[in-house]
């Protein structure tokens, strides 16, 4: 068993590209999704129907349907509608929109309980449209929703997972890779679970630095 | 003749079945300070939100130095951004302060004459600073809302109306979120602005002040205007009625006003 980490180890070079690139997409997906999610947002709280039932179909959609299929649609099924992504573009894509879903509906949960008069004295002051959003309404949603978002993060660093099946070379195809060419399965599979385990844990600790100064703006 | 800031002419609003507003109407000249007087219920408040269009009225019109509130020329309803200059006219004073908690206290000031009205920075923070100095909370710029008391928090709503630099401020109950002890600070500060000229609507429920500090009363019942005068005439001799029951239950309360 000592001999099997060893092995793992001199692999090293492999698991810390996979750790890296897990690291550098989650990341990507992570702000891209959070971004989108904040311009969706507003449309699923709008008083007019065919914005509120675009974007609610659209979360809904997401929400209902399994990631894996999702990437396959995108990895498999578009190029048969003349749209051809490489195995980067289709990973990206898949988290980008699966998790802008996911993040308008925690913005717009938070958005729920917050107090309307700060928003209200937002357009007393004569701020309108994305200038008020932007500077009076959404700060203070981040800033309350920031464990669930942090937790939708880790959400994604799992999911990116299974980007393996689409020959992404990110940490669970590096552990995979380690393991079928040695035959070092228990070896090289938990190592890659501890290395998910350390990116969680700065996640984690990103959140506790934005709980800090959530805190004092409450 | 001083002029007119403020021109309200015939303001209604119904909230479903229930009449807010009827047929309000009346006037501001410049440096006057009106206290908006009334029974829970009586439309004040919905009364300032209209003046700003925070409330759209059902029928009436609201002039600000002459130019129509939130109806174009052509008769078009103004956007949120076509309104946006003239709110900017118009400080607001809000009873549950409705700071921006996510800003400090210098922050909060700095904001809409920043990003609003795009003024320099250098000189919207030397004003802001002056301006909290003024209200007293010199020392608090770097806090945010959450670690300060209601009338701290309500002198900076103040500093952050006055930022603007308004042609003049609503104030929507200031007081009545305060605990009684902090009441008085919040009032001072008012009173202050008043003798400096400030233009100021006040809703309140604050009897001595308006009497001390109005130069006019309007008093509101049921949405109407029922009646307007000096506050030595309105708190003395009232003409109508129900200002006469409205006054008694004060004068009847245990404790008077501090």
């Amino acid at each position: 068993m000592i001999r099997d980490f060893g092995v793992v180890w001199s692999e090293r070079g492999l698991l810390l590209e996979g750790l890296e690139n897990t690291a550098i997409i989650a990341v990507v997906s992570a702000v891209l999704a959070l971004a989108f999610g904040a311009v969706l947002t507003p449309a699923l709280r709008s008083r007019h129907r065919l914005p509120l039932w675009l974007a609610r179909t659209f979360v809904d959609g997401m929400r209902c349907m399994p990631f894996l299929l999702l990437v396959y649609v995108i990895y498999y099924g578009l190029p048969s509608l003349g749209l051809r992504l490489d195995n980067w573009g289709s990973g990206l894509a898949a988290l980008v929109l699966y998790n802008t879903a996911y993040m308008a509906e925690i913005l717009r949960g938070a958005w729920e309980a917050q107090a309307p008069e700060p928003a209200e004295a937002g357009v007393a002051f004569g701020f309108h449209g994305l200038g008020l959003f932007r500077r009076i309404v959404l700060p203070p949603l981040v800033l309350a929703a920031g464990p669930v978002i942090g937790n939708q993060m880790i959400q994604i660093i799992k999911d990116s997972a299974f980007l393996t099946t689409i020959a992404l070379s990110e940490l669970t195809h590096a552990a995979s890779s380690i393991q079928s060419r040695h035959y070092v399965p228990f070896a090289a599979f938990i190592t890659a679970v501890f290395l998910y385990w350390g990116l969680c844990l700065l996640v984690e600790a990103g959140v506790s630095a934005l709980g800090r100064v959530a805190e004092v703006r409450r | 003749m001083a002029a007119k800031i403020l021109n309200v002419v015939g303001v209604s609003k119904t909230f479903g079945a229930a009449t807010v507003l009827s047929e309000v109407s009346f006037q501001v000249d410049r440096g006057e300070t009106v206290c908006v007087l009334g029974p829970s219920g009586s439309g004040k408040s919905t009364l300032l939100r209209c003046i700003n269009w925070l409330e759209r009225p059902d029928a009436g019109d609201v002039y600000l130095n002459g130019a129509r509130v939130g109806v174009m020329n052509d008769g078009r309803l103004m956007l949120d951004r076509e309104l946006s200059k003239a709110r900017t006219r118009m400080g607001m004073v809000f009873q549950h302060f409705a700071l921006w908690p996510h800003l400090t206290v210098l922050q909060n000031v700095m904001e809409a004459p920043l990003h609003v009205q795009k003024r320099p920075h250098a000189e919207v923070r030397d004003e802001a600073l002056a301006l909290l100095a003024k209200v007293g909370l010199a020392d608090k710029r770097g806090a945010f809302p959450a670690k300060l008391s209601g009338g701290q928090k309500q002198r900076v709503g103040i500093a952050r109306a006055l930022a603007m630099r308004p042609d003049l401020i609503l104030f929507d109950e200031p007081t009545s979120a305060l605990d009684p002890e902090l009441v008085g600070e919040v009032l001072l500060v008012m009173r202050d602005l008043a003798r400096e000229g400030m233009t100021m609507i006040v809703v309140t429920h604050e009897m001595a002040f308006a009497r001390e500090v109005a130069s006019r009363i309007l008093f509101l019942d049921r949405g109407k205007v029922v009646e307007t005068g000096s506050p030595e005439a309105f708190f003395t001799n009232p003409t109508s009625e129900r200002a006469r029951q409205f006054l008694q239950r004060y004068a009847d309360r245990p404790i008077a006003n501090p």
